[in-house]
């Protein structure tokens, strides 16, 4: 079987300091795949190399067996992975409605002489952008916001957001940058069952990145642990929980 | 039977037209503050557009007046020296929208020209590219004797009046706003909000800064085209940096982001800097004081930094009047 996202032999420098070392891995279609490791070893630069926001100094990034590597960034999310970020980066003034709505601009064909006219094809787009927009937002608990400017959003409903957003756009692959930061642990138990939820629901593929113990161990079925840019330790929760290198790496060398 | 209803822009735009008709053909209004009116509403369509530009899109273009400039001479080359129609001509007016449209598409043109490589630039880059922009557009203006150098070009036909005037400026209000109220429109917003964001939810953030650049430079041209058309002249100083501020001054003062902002503050500050210079001339008669006419530059400066210092996010903040807005998709 092929995978879904296929990284090979993926290195990064940024100057002299080496960001992420030859990282080779498969992500198969449907599993929720967790990427772990201490501050500063390389993960959200992982992330940056998958979106196109930096490109690899040397490897390459397949995504459904085509080269993506340094595609542009609308390009990658348009041929179907979309991410979430670790310091959020919402529309801030906009409303949470108008937040997904705008990603779910790709998919509309109304040209801009359409869009002008406001003619019945602009119209019913618009009739179908909105419903789904404010499904994706009820499927967040976020309907209550919908008109409210997403400024005005708490912390965990913010994070939410950003997540719907991120599914508007249809994705094949979701990307999430530690979903769980920031908040309290009732917040971290719901975001758990929706992330099992969305991956059910939407047929996506969950790629994320977690400090979160508690989010890592409960819901990945396949975990990589990286550590200054080199993976020192991969597989099965249960078992990466118990390599001797992962709890160095998080709790430092016993009897130093 | 369903029935026709008119929107209320246009209802608001047929009532404004006919009431300023009555008051002109009973001389209520004189030929002064008429012509006030019409610079008020040309000054509706650059303020509007550059919005696009700046508020919408979130760039900062410190040039719209070139684009105006390329609008003004482009169209008044047509009318003047070669078709080289007056108001009686034959198929006059038909030119006339025809230069006019044809001066904006030029503008258009520099704008894609101009855009398409500086717009990868960000923020204080972009500015002063678009400030050299303008300069070098009004240079050029003031070196080809073709269009009078720096006499500037003369003798273009008055064929701008009220109606065409505010057709021109009612079609960029609703232009832009349905526009701004689609998905493209959505798209710029998001480039305003954050261009990373905007580009890894599938935004190709380069063709809509261009796209908002070229529109917004479209409507200028037709701004300019109008002008030189009303004041029957186009000249390289009216399409200088000042006159470019000027255009974003209104902006900032109506909101940024808010097309019914850039409205009322076209007219208000046009009618304002109008209002100062006969006000001052009285102060100056009534005390004796050597006060002069440029003077109500000082005082506009001081009103506008009361304005900024007061009310920051400006007229309107990002807000739009009922008037304005579209009836929500259901």
């Amino acid at each position: 079987m092929s995978a879904l996202l296929s990284i090979k032999g993926m290195t990064h420098f940024f100057g002299g300091l080496k960001a992420v070392s030859n990282f080779s891995y498969d992500i198969p279609e449907g599993v929720i795949y967790g990427l772990i490791g201490p501050n500063g070893s390389g993960k959200t630069t992982t992330f940056n190399l998958i979106t196109g926001i930096y490109s690899p100094t040397e490897g390459k990034v397949f995504f459904k067996d085509k080269d993506i590597t340094a595609a542009k960034p609308y390009k990658i999310v348009q041929s179907g992975i979309a991410r979430t970020f670790q310091n959020l980066r919402i529309f801030s003034s906009l409303t949470a409605l108008d937040n997904i709505k705008i990603a779910k601009h790709f998919g509309s064909k109304s040209g801009l002489i359409s869009s002008v006219l406001r003619l019945p094809s602009f119209m019913n787009e618009e009739k179908a952008i909105k419903k789904e927009s404010l499904e994706l937002l009820d499927l967040m608990h976020l309907s209550h916001r919908a008109k409210e400017s997403a400024k005005n959003l708490p912390y965990g409903e913010l994070r939410r957001l950003e997540i719907a957003r991120a599914l508007a756009t249809r994705p094949q692959l979701l990307l999430l940058d530690e979903p769980a930061a920031g908040m309290n642990p009732k917040e971290v138990d719901e975001l758990m069952s929706l992330i099992t939820h969305i991956r059910k629901e939407f047929k996506v593929t969950v790629f994320l990145i977690e400090h979160h113990m508690q989010v890592v161990m409960g819901i990945c079925e396949y975990i990589k642990v990286i550590d200054f840019g080199e993976t020192i330790a991969e597989g099965r929760p249960e078992a990466v929980a118990k390599e001797p290198k992962v709890l160095e790496a998080y709790l430092g060398k016993r009897g130093v | 039977m369903k029935q026709l209803k008119l929107p209320k822009l246009l209802i608001f735009a047929l009532i404004f037209y006919s009431a300023i008709q009555i008051l002109y053909g009973t001389e209520i209004l004189n030929g002064y503050i008429l012509h006030i009116i019409n610079q008020s509403l040309i000054y509706v369509i650059l303020a509007v557009s550059l919005n696009l530009i700046n508020g919408i899109t979130g760039q900062f273009s410190l040039g719209h007046m070139g684009f105006a400039g390329v609008g003004a001479y482009v169209s008044g080359t047509i009318s003047t020296l070669v078709f080289k129609i007056n108001p009686s001509s034959p198929n006059g007016m038909l030119i006339f929208i025809f230069a006019i449209i044809v001066g904006g598409l030029a503008a258009a043109v520099v704008g894609f020209l101009i855009g398409f490589p500086s717009l990868r630039l960000k923020g204080d880059y972009l500015a002063i590219v678009t400030l050299g922009f303008g300069e070098i557009i009004r240079t050029v203006f003031n070196n080809i004797d073709y269009v009078g150098g720096p006499r500037g070009l003369l003798g273009i036909p008055k064929f701008s009046n009220f109606t065409t005037i505010i057709v021109a400026a009612f079609i960029t209000l609703v232009v832009i706003r349905n526009l701004v109220e689609s998905s493209h429109g959505r798209a710029m917003l998001a480039v305003r909000e954050n261009e990373l964001a905007a580009e890894l939810v599938g935004v190709n953030t380069t063709r809509y800064k261009v796209m908002a650049f070229v529109i917004g430079a479209f409507f200028a041209g037709i701004a300019g085209g109008l002008f030189a058309h009303l004041l029957q002249m186009a000249h390289p100083t009216q399409f200088g940096f000042i006159k470019s501020v000027e255009v974003l001054i209104m902006i900032y003062a109506g909101g940024v982001g808010s097309i019914t902002g850039s409205t009322i503050a076209a007219f208000a500050l046009t009618f304002l800097s109008e209002g100062l210079r006969i006000g001052i001339r009285a102060i100056a008669d009534a005390t004796g004081l050597p006060i002069g006419g440029e003077w109500r530059m000082v005082v506009y400066s001081l009103l506008l930094i009361f304005i900024m210092l007061f009310k920051t996010e400006g007229l309107m903040g990002t807000k739009e009047a009922k008037l304005i807005r579209l009836k929500e998709v259901q």
